[in-house]
């Protein structure tokens, strides 16, 4: 499934515009330390957390993630958007916690 | 000169801080230690400095008002000032920053503001161990702004730093020195992260108890002590 639909379905709200919409999704992963996520998310996986800080993006790029997805609404700051745009990288929020998106990710057959 | 220094002590105001850190015990550990200068640094706070420099003041030692902020990365930055009217200035910024959610002292300890004398003059009520709705960039921006330099805190460890946290270090932060925490020696710190060869770096405690205060064996290099001179080194221009 590509991005475009996961925002669709889960009503997320892109701060990117139409940036990275057909990417592949591949898979999620949820973890809010970066050094983690470094190590252990995988390429095309959508990351869900609620660190908002401009690495996101630089980790993003080095996991090769498909898209991060904001959890609550955490306000994101421009210079992370102004990245994620130079970098391709769509960024999504949603009011919903990362335990609910996953789940409508899982719905959406994420994973099975 | 060398002047041998612990740049990150906690007083009792940090609710995890032992009630034994109050301004006298920790100046006088500090110089029976030999250290020829710290810096008190508690939790998002800068309410027991004022006694801390005056102590310090009165019995010869060299005391750097500082806070250690947790932002709302959850990224620990000590934060050294020069005086104690900017360390408190910066205090009312960081506590109208943090969290409505008050001390449960049964479960963090309570956190005690105290006078020259080691009397209790009073209690911070927020919990000053949350992180406060600052990022890691407004922290720097805000100290600088004051005249105050940042030293990412215990960069070694797997949690409240800014690698852990954020993965590495912003190059846009333009950070010249780190902490390194005491539970490794640097050269394996070094080994194990070697992207953070680039930094210097400075090794405290961290203590929050009276017998984690560094002995005499940092050592930084200045030509006579001062804050000016101490910017300088840790974070040049």
């Amino acid at each position: 499934m590509t991005v475009k639909q996961i925002c669709e379905k889960l009503e997320l709200r892109p701060l990117t515009g139409d940036c990275g919409m057909d990417r592949e999704v591949k898979g999620a992963y949820i973890c809010d330390l970066l050094s983690w996520v470094m190590a252990h998310a995988s390429e095309g996986d959508v990351w869900i957390t609620i660190q908002t800080h401009s690495n996101i993006i630089a980790v993003a790029t080095l996991v090769d993630l498909s898209a991060i997805i904001i959890a609550e609404d955490a306000e994101v700051e421009e210079e992370t958007i102004k990245k994620a745009i130079e970098e391709g990288i769509p960024v999504l929020v949603s009011d919903k916690n990362a335990f609910m998106i996953a789940k409508g990710l899982a719905d959406m057959g994420l994973g099975n | 000169m060398k002047f041998a220094y612990d740049l990150h002590i906690h007083s009792a105001l940090s609710p995890c801080g032992d009630e034994d850190m109050t301004p006298n015990n920790i100046v006088n550990m500090a110089l029976l230690k030999g250290l020829d200068l710290i810096a008190v640094t508690d939790h998002n706070s800068a309410r027991n400095l004022p006694a801390v420099l005056d102590v310090g003041k009165r019995q010869g030692l060299m005391v750097i008002p500082g806070i250690e902020v947790q932002t709302k990365e959850e990224v620990h930055i000590v934060c050294l000032f020069k005086n104690l009217q900017s360390a408190l200035k910066f205090d009312e910024i960081i506590y109208n920053c943090l969290p409505d959610i008050p001390n449960n002292e049964e479960i963090f300890g309570r956190q005690l503001i105290m006078d020259s004398n080691d009397e209790i003059v009073g209690k911070v009520d927020k919990l000053l161990i949350s992180s406060c709705d600052l990022s890691v960039n407004d922290v720097f921006i805000l100290t600088r702004g004051l005249g105050g330099i940042c030293i990412p805190a215990h960069v070694d460890r797997p949690s409240y730093s800014i690698t852990a946290n954020l993965g590495f270090i912003p190059p846009s932060l333009r950070v010249k020195t780190v902490e390194f925490s005491k539970k490794d020696s640097p050269e394996t710190i070094l080994r194990r992260y070697p992207f953070l060869k680039k930094y210097n770096y400075i090794v405290s405690s961290d203590a929050h108890y009276l017998w984690d205060i560094s002995e005499r064996e940092h050592f930084i290099e200045m030509d006579y002590l001062s804050f000016t001179n101490l910017t300088n080194i840790l974070c040049p221009n």
